[in-house]
């Protein structure tokens, strides 16, 4: 067994001044102090990656700075699926005994750190060297190619495509540590500035600077219990050239094993914490998820059925969409959200019940799926 | 190794993929083994240019100055008439599921494969 112990999140935005291991570290003091651990008590640390800052070692160059010398630590990466990834290796390694306590950890001063320009190049390498990249394609190209194809198959439009974005601004408005607050129409989101069509700037994440960080561990070390009840991978796939149909992308796989190593139904789920770099990256993985038919994920947003107080609550603190996303830490936010619901400690944000959780991570373009199941046990 | 065809990674006007003598796979990302069922020394192949699309993407946000000078221009992936899948760039109009043949343009600094729609 393993219990998410302890949670850390930075605001995300500009952090102007902020080196990477200074956003890492942030949110890593916040997580041990949030586990009612001391740093020496941590002998296990699971990191991501940062472009801004690449290293061979990144989880050694953290320890060494944050000050710990585990007896366990690597960098784990896996795009977007990096931190939840990394929770479920952590998960094993608690629950085989390699470590007591394991620190997860990201951070990334992505938008001080380096041009946005830069960013976006850094991340459009992702596509194959020569038969990709030489096109000139972007990170929403890619994932706007999959929604022109998504949208041919099921009829779903750009306007629907629109309303994850203005309830992905919902939710960051109540949520002080979010990079926009300002709330958003599905006219807003139509008249935003095209980027990749069909995509447009709303229906696209922002690049931030942030930190987050978990603890997971063999026991609680409070009175809450959150455990970790199952989680499961699939990976087709890494460029969108060699995908598979759209019918079988891995997040149904994922999902499928999940359900198997936990014996947890999507209707025994309460909360939702769903991976969200573009509006069709969340339409899509809703419906591949089971958390709504195909093509039908929209009509559930405007029913409110994925808002707060709706049957099921979906990254309360506005995802990467408008809490933002700092690369390795942007998908940890939603994990970290999770972890205060089910501890009944988000404040305004508060759902009346996320017992049982469903996490989905993805990264690549739809290339590697994490799914993964959280309950909370007292 | 079976001869190497100059394909337009390499600056030539062609599309050039691979076909498995053992299982009959064919794969566009070029390898010396099959994919599918590791046989060795897959045999390259010149395709006919004849295409359906199968997704669009215009670009009108581009990363570096050379793309930028571009903009918008339309990646497209299409389903190539001897069954492998490539991205290239295409007409900005087309639409999923139109006919189309390639040619080719020149796109910041080398020669890319261009669909255009067959009349």
């Amino acid at each position: 067994m393993s219990f998410i112990t302890g949670v850390g999140l930075t605001s995300y935005g500009k952090h102007e001044g902020s080196s990477s291991l200074d956003l890492m570290s942030k949110a890593a003091e916040l997580a041990i102090a949030d586990a009612a651990l001391k740093r020496s008590e941590i002998d296990g640390i699971l990191c991501g990656y940062s472009t801004v800052s690449p290293h061979i070692m990144l989880a050694t160059v953290f320890a060494e700075h944050f000050g710990i010398q585990p007896s366990y630590a690597h960098a784990v990466q896996v795009g977007g699926a990096t931190g939840l990834a990394m929770t479920m290796l952590a998960h094993h390694l608690v629950d085989a005994g390699v470590a007591q306590h394991v620190l997860v950890v990201g951070g990334e001063n992505r938008l001080t750190g380096q041009s946005r320009d830069a960013s976006i190049q850094a991340l459009a390498q992702v596509g194959h060297p020569d038969y990709e990249v030489t096109l000139g394609p972007t990170i929403p190209a890619y994932y706007g190619l999959v929604a022109s194809r998504y949208m041919h198959e099921y009829g779903v439009t750009q306007q629907d495509l629109a309303e994850f974005a203005v309830l992905m601004r919902a939710h960051a408005a109540t949520h002080p540590g979010a990079q926009f607050h300002e709330p958003i129409t599905v006219a807003d989101v139509m008249a935003s500035k095209p980027v990749a069509m069909p995509l447009k700037l709303l229906d696209c994440c922002p690049v931030s600077d942030g930190g987050a960080a978990f603890v997971v561990s063999r026991e609680p070390t409070g009175p809450a219990g959150i455990r970790v009840r199952g989680a499961a991978q699939a990976h087709t796939h890494q460029h969108v050239t060699a995908a598979p149909a759209l019918s079988e992308l891995g997040a149904e796989i994922a999902i499928a094993k999940a359900k198997a190593a936990s014996g947890v139904a999507i209707s025994d789920v309460r909360y939702a914490a769903v991976y969200d770099s573009f509006t069709i990256t969340l339409a899509m993985l809703l419906e591949d998820l089971g958390l709504a038919g195909r093509g039908e994920a929209a009509a559930r947003v405007r029913a409110g059925y994925f808002g707060r107080d709706g049957a099921m609550p979906l990254n309360t603190h506005g995802g990467l969409l408008s809490y933002g996303h700092c690369g390795v830490g942007g998908a940890m936010a939603h994990l970290v959200e999770t972890h205060l619901q089910m501890t009944e400690r988000a404040g305004p944000r508060q759902v009346r019940d996320a017992s049982v959780a469903l996490l989905h991570g993805d990264g690549g373009v739809l290339s590697s799926h994490v799914s993964m199941f959280l309950e909370r046990v007292r | 190794m079976t001869d190497k065809l100059a394909d337009w990674t390499k600056g030539a006007e062609a599309i050039v993929y691979q076909s498995c003598g053992s299982c009959g796979n064919v794969q566009y990302f070029h390898r010396s083994f099959c994919a599918i069922c590791g046989a060795p020394d897959p045999v390259e192949k010149r395709a006919s240019g004849a295409a359906t699309v199968y997704a669009t993407s215009l670009v009108c946000r581009a990363a570096t100055p050379e793309t930028r000078a571009h903009v918008p221009y339309n990646i497209v992936l299409v389903d190539a008439a001897e069954g492998f899948r490539m991205m290239a760039h295409g007409d900005n109009d087309l639409a999923i599921g139109d006919k189309v043949i390639a040619s080719y343009r020149p796109f910041a600094g080398r020669l890319v494969p261009y669909f255009e729609r067959i009349k």
